[in-house]
């Protein structure tokens, strides 16, 4: 492994999978990679976290099937609105699905069971999207950047300055100037074309011309090519400068807008989102969740943005401005919301939807092998010394608690001491998940959410409640399958006797009726309206 | 009492692989176990009680969409469920149960309903067996520390 001075480290995660034993499998896994992890079990909610801070999180990790939201779904609105990779993920993968995940954006797609080397280098996918977006701007064949760009790169990246996410130290930014200068660097066997280095002396010129034309729309390539009076420059050149110039520009009006709506709100959702409007090109997206903290940014990017690029006078460039499609959807697509989230939430019906998550906490410490001897609560670690290995040892470590059956509400109801344990296991992560220091007032509110997140639900527990009744006539008359498992303990009341309903020799019958697809119609429709 | 730890380490490694042998659990499992640490000494038992508990609840899941009483069955629903527990199946290495769910859920695409019932059948039996053998195996591993020694790390193949 080559020394590169990049680190991954600290690069925040949001996974979302409605399967807790994965979200937990995942949850280590990521933390093993050094990364932030936050997780979460609902796609509405995941949206919820990331719209309230838009900045929090560097890439997404999404399954496909999840019961409020379908994964595509999510990653739509994810790719949509706030531009960042989302990594969708499987046990099934067919190429149908795998299809569908490229085709609504998804930047890799994972099969169960995922692997740590996989998870390792998810990190690539946020440095791409972010190189990416810097060779939209720069248009196709890397014709400029060299020493415009990569100054206003290098700034935007330094912006954090102590406080960088992602992990970024001062050698780190030495490894991705050289990366995007590398990729501009003109190579004679590869490009037919000569790159045009564009200085910020032939910058200057270049405003100048445009600024000398006037009104944006009269100025044409051609005649910056003339007034720049370069010899060398071609009107190609020009052209694809003039290009970059009025995407940074349409960013720079944006901020200005945004400026107005956002007044003195100091929270970071609407401030990091001004910062990176207004330092323009170099950070499109979401690249200011990469390199910096959101207010140490706002300031040096205001410290830089006056110098060479004053040029405000010119008109609005939107509509002649041929910006890649996905950018211009997110620009327009967010301007409205960002003000205030307030206003975001307005567009969205789904929001009325109150929180339905029970703040259950996770049941860490209901193992399936319980370990205190409690005789009342026959635990599963006495009752599985299994008579081979007793006969074997003579000295069992758990004396058995006499075959006594354990209930399945054992299981689902929180002991005495879970709920601290648990809680407070969750409280560190959740904490440096949200960077507790940045926040003033929102603190509270994000730690609650993340911590509702974490406490899903498990919804159909209360169901085998209510089949008793209906099943215990039919228990009577089923025969009881669980003999063949050797043990003496049930560990549940309702299932077997419906299960054992269904042998064949009961009064089922053969009918066959046609299949409603109601569920799947939920599923896939979403049960929000998005 | 070396003899004893010595014996216990045995038959506790000689369990788990044949815990591999007869299909039981495959290289998840082992990648779960890499998983827990110092940190998180508990890790494996926490995340195998999380599945079982997925277990019975998907389960239930599919006997009451599999219910003729309470109206038309539906397989879609039925398959929606054996989806996901062939997700959470997969997480844990728990090979048999995984590979039930592969052929349950051509039972429900086929729409065949004694097929399904047998697999569901099928399902829960097996769920249930290696919940067994996994306790028997966590046993083996606290009469290991009980007795003062240390677990091994199992090669499997």
């Amino acid at each position: 492994m080559e020394k590169s001075g990049f680190s991954p480290v600290g690069l925040r995660v949001l996974v979302v999978d409605d399967d807790p034993t994965w979200l937990k499998i995942l949850e280590k896994m990521l933390k093993k990679c050094s990364y932030e992890v936050t997780t979460c079990g609902l796609a509405r909610e995941a949206l919820r976290l990331l719209r309230e801070r838009k900045d929090g999180y560097d890439i997404v990790i999404s399954d496909v099937n999840m019961p409020d939201m379908d994964g595509f779904k999510l990653l739509e609105h994810v790719g949509l609105e706030l531009d960042l990779p989302v990594i969708m993920m499987s046990v099934d993968g067919e190429t149908s699905r795998v299809m569908k995940g490229v085709q609504h954006g998804a930047c890799d797609y994972l099969l169960k069971p995922i692997r740590m080397k996989e998870l390792k280098i998810i990190w690539q996918h946020v440095l791409r999207k972010k190189l990416q977006e810097v060779r939209d701007i720069e248009g196709c064949g890397y014709e400029g950047g060299g020493d415009w760009i990569t100054r206003y790169d290098e700034a935007h990246f330094l912006g954090g300055g102590e406080d960088v996410s992602f992990g970024k130290k001062r050698k780190d930014f030495d490894f991705e100037k050289k990366l995007l200068q590398d990729e501009s660097d003109p190579s004679p066997s590869s490009s037919k074309k000569a790159r045009v280095v564009w200085s910020v002396e032939l910058h200057q010129k270049f405003v100048n011309a445009v600024n000398q034309i006037g009104c944006d729309h009269k100025a044409g390539p051609k005649k910056i090519l003339d007034l720049m009076n370069v010899p060398w420059l071609t009107r190609e050149n020009v052209a694809s400068h003039l290009q970059k110039y009025r995407l940074y520009l349409s960013r720079l009006e944006k901020g200005k807008e945004l400026k107005c709506y956002s007044g003195g709100v100091k929270n970071m959702d609407s401030s990091p989102k001004d910062a990176e409007v207004n330092s323009g090109y170099q950070s499109p997206g979401k690249s200011s969740y990469v390199f910096s903290g959101g207010n140490s940014l706002i300031q040096k990017v205001t410290e830089i943005d006056p110098k060479p690029l004053a040029s405000a006078s010119l008109s609005d460039p939107n509509t002649d401005v041929i910006m890649p499609p996905k950018t211009k959807k997110t620009r327009i697509g967010f301007d409205p919301p960002i003000s205030s989230s307030s206003a975001f939430d307005s567009l969205l019906p789904w929001n009325d939807v109150p929180e339905t998550l029970e703040s259950k906490p996770v049941l860490y410490e209901n193992s399936f092998l319980q370990q205190p001897p409690l005789p009342s609560q026959s635990s599963y670690v006495a009752n599985s010394v299994p008579s081979l290995m007793e006969e074997e040892m003579k000295s069992p470590y758990e004396t058995p608690a006499g075959g006594s059956s354990v209930n399945v509400d054992e299981f689902l109801m929180p002991q005495d001491k879970n709920p601290s344990v648990t809680l407070q296991d969750l409280d560190p992560s959740a904490i440096s998940n949200l960077k507790l220091q940045e926040f003033s007032s929102n603190v509270t509110n994000n730690t609650e959410a993340i911590l509702r997140s974490l406490n899903w639900e498990i919804p159909e527990s209360h169901h085998s409640a209510s089949l008793d009744t209906d099943l215990d006539l039919i228990w009577l008359q089923g025969e009881r399958f669980l003999a063949n498992t050797g043990l003496q303990f049930q560990d549940y009341s309702s299932s077997p006797s419906l299960l054992s309903e269904l042998s064949p020799h009961l009064w089922y019958g053969n009918e066959r009726l046609p299949d409603p697809d109601e569920y799947s119609f939920m599923v896939d429709q979403g049960l929000f309206i998005s | 009492m070396d003899a004893l730890i010595s014996q216990l380490q045995r038959q506790f490694r000689d369990y788990t692989i044949s815990l591999y042998q007869q299909g039981f659990l495959d290289d998840q499992f082992t990648e779960l176990k890499k998983l827990q640490d110092d940190g998180s000494p508990d890790f494996v038992a926490e995340v195998l009680t999380l599945f079982f508990e997925d277990c019975v609840k998907l389960i239930s899941n599919m006997a009451r969409a599999l219910d003729k009483t309470t109206g038309t069955v539906d397989f879609s629903q039925v398959g929606a469920s054996v989806h996901q527990l062939k997700g959470s199946s997969s997480s844990v290495g728990a090979k048999r149960v995984k590979a039930l769910c592969v052929s349950f859920k051509e039972y429900c695409e086929a729409k065949n309903y004694e097929g399904c019932v047998r697999c569901l059948q099928q399902v829960d039996i097996e769920y249930k067996a290696l919940k067994t053998k996994l306790q028997d195996m966590f046993n083996l591993e606290k009469q290991i520390i009980q007795a003062g020694g240390r677990v091994p790390q199992v090669d499997i193949n």
